[in-house]
């Protein structure tokens, strides 16, 4: 156990620091970052000046150290369009952020377990039938259309819901459905596949043979044992999510990291950039981490693989 | 596998897979549609797709009051006509989405391979760089490539490329591990033959059937992510008409227009869905081991 956790441990570290190099990466995609953060009138003499001062012409490793060191502290430099440091600026948007991406994650499971199960149960009925194609055509739609449809229908025809910004609960509700929707769907299948596996297993055989009653067989013998595979892809999609938050924030200008990111990209921001996808994908790489550890956790027999 | 049985003719086996699988005859059918109008585009379009005509602006969908047969999904604010626009657009979609997942089945197959097959240093290293990768969000990720390499069909295909190869890698490993063990590749082994004679003979005709169903998956996969970006701004860039971008050009003028919006997101959906019901039925018929595994 205790090995497990430590080289499960020793990975996450190792993913992290290839975070920070393609984090790092990222300021040299352009070409020479001292010619896009300057002016476009600047002078040779300037642009010399400029790269001295800010160690760009040392050597890409030395630069990497010193990448690594500062990030390591916090420190992702000076945002060049608001003249604060980077950190600071998105540590302030990421509760907004998380905000959405929980709720959808938890819209996502609340509907997607009893959707997989009335499917398992009803295999091959139309409840099942249903149930599937409402997987299938979640997994295919384009969630910022579902978004911009949402906002159609319910904000701009019936006038129920506002069409963007962050305040109250109705505030939540478009941008949770449209990032939601494609998880539920991957979720319903999922928890379909696994319940149907779990009510062929002998205990579940044993649980209905002594008599109990198909709620407490499902709820307290199959479902258990259904959700486990859940957590985990639930943690696998978490970059999934993060992702879908971007998008899905620009068209609701939710005020979170995605919107703040992407505004940082398209306007060339690179400390913010840099510092948003790291904390992003070290984010990710955590929840994936928790997500393992939790699962030897939740199921024992792991723990012997 | 029954690879003793004889199997039926042409026409029936045909038939079998309609009603063993009728989702993906549809999914076979919708793709089928698709790639007639990416291929056939210049003869399906009614007009340009670029052309300007500030006099038939916002033109309704024919059926509406005011619409015309002209036009028959209506135009945009530039007067472009969605229909044409729609049918130009299906070529973007269906080359990236269809070059990227190539691309990255190419690298993902090789590298799973190594890393299944000879395992070791270099495959512990693959497995590593496909955590990472997994770890970024892969939108934002592709979103800050494409912003700082320029949008264009070039680096749009190479981004989508980084962000489904791992996919491949992860499943060829895990099947390559299992296939280095079983009899038929010990015994070739055992008669001498070289790694990248098992590689190719044994070991990856048994891997055809998964790939080609992450393939088609992925395929689909990369359609939405590319209309994503290029929703933001980040597709190829105009006057090629991509779905994406006339979903975001439509957005000012929903009130107004919203078929504009409406058709452009239809279509994507209904090819994602034509190439998922395709995908779920190959994998159903080649593979119904790969369910737990995808």
């Amino acid at each position: 156990m205790r090995a497990y956790i430590a080289a499960r441990l020793a990975t996450a570290v190792l993913v992290v620091l290839g975070v920070s190099i393609v984090s790092f990466c990222l300021t040299f995609l352009s070409g020479d970052p001292a010619e896009i953060m300057l002016p476009p009138g600047a002078t040779a003499e300037h642009i010399a000046k400029f790269r001295a001062e800010w160690g760009y012409d040392d050597p890409l490793l030395v630069q990497y150290g010193r990448f690594l060191r500062r990030a390591v502290q916090g420190d992702f430099g000076v945002s060049l369009r608001h003249g604060q440091s980077s950190l600071p600026l998105i540590a302030a948007r990421l509760p907004a952020t998380l905000q959405l991406t929980v709720t959808a994650m938890l819209l996502a499971i609340v509907l997607a377990v009893p959707l997989g199960v009335l499917a398992a149960t009803h295999r091959g009925g139309p409840l099942d039938l249903l149930a599937m194609g409402v997987a299938l055509l979640g997994q295919s739609i384009p969630n910022f259309w579902l978004a911009i449809m949402m906002i159609l229908l319910f904000a701009v025809s019936w006038g129920l819901l506002p069409t963007s910004g962050r305040g109250g609960l109705a505030h939540v509700v478009m941008p949770a459905v449209a990032i939601a929707i494609n998880l539920m769907a991957l979720l319903t299948r999922l928890v379909r596949t696994t319940m149907i596996e779990v009510l062929a297993e002998d205990y579940v055989r044993t649980g209905r043979g002594k008599g109990l009653r198909e709620v407490i067989v499902l709820t307290r013998h199959a479902l258990p044992n259904a959700l486990i595979p859940l957590v985990t892809v639930v943690g696998l999609q978490f970059g999934y999510i993060l992702g879908g938050a971007v998008v899905i924030e620009t068209i609701f200008t939710w005020p979170g990291v995605g919107l703040f990111t992407i505004q940082a990209i398209l306007n060339r921001d690179y400390p913010v950039v840099q510092a948003s996808v790291f904390i992003l994908a070290t984010g990710v790489v955590l929840i994936n981490l928790i997500v393992d550890l939790l699962y030897v956790w939740l199921d024992p027999r792991i723990r012997l693989g | 596998m029954a690879s003793t049985q004889v199997l039926p003719s042409p026409p029936a086996r045909a038939l079998r897979l309609v009603r063993r699988s009728p989702l993906a005859v549809i999914g076979a059918l919708i793709v089928g549609l698709v790639i007639m109008a990416a291929v056939a585009a210049p003869l399906l379009a009614t007009s340009d797709p670029t052309d300007q005509d500030l006099t038939v602006v916002l033109k309704p969908p024919f059926w509406l009051e005011d619409g015309s047969v002209q036009h028959p999904l209506g135009t945009d604010h530039l007067g472009r006509d969605v229909y044409s626009r729609l049918v130009y657009g299906a070529q973007i979609s269906l080359t990236i989405s269809v070059l990227a997942a190539l691309l990255g089945a190419v690298v993902g197959v090789a590298a799973g391979l190594v890393a299944g097959y000879h395992g070791g240093r270099l495959g512990a290293i693959i497995m590593r760089i496909v955590d990472l990768n997994l770890a970024f969000p892969l939108i934002l990720l592709a979103l800050a490539v494409v912003a700082l390499l320029g949008a264009n069909l070039k680096n749009l295909v190479i981004v989508m490329t980084i962000t489904t190869w791992m996919i491949y890698a992860r499943v060829v490993r895990g099947l390559t591990l299992a296939l280095r063990e079983r009899e038929f590749v010990q015994a070739v082994r055992a008669l001498g033959a070289h790694d990248a004679r098992i590689i190719a003979r044994h070991v990856l005709p048994n891997l055809t059937a998964p790939i080609l169903v992450i393939w088609t998956l992925e395929v689909a996969r990369v359609i939405l992510m590319e209309s994503a970006l290029s929703f933001l701004g980040l597709g190829v860039p105009p006057p090629t008409p991509t779905w994406g971008r006339m979903l975001a050009e439509g957005r000012d003028y929903l009130t107004v227009a919203g078929w504009i919006s409406i058709f452009p997101g239809i279509a994507i959906m209904v090819t994602v869905l034509g190439i998922n019901f395709l995908g779920d039925g190959l994998r159903d018929l080649l593979d119904p081991q790969l369910r737990q595994q995808t």
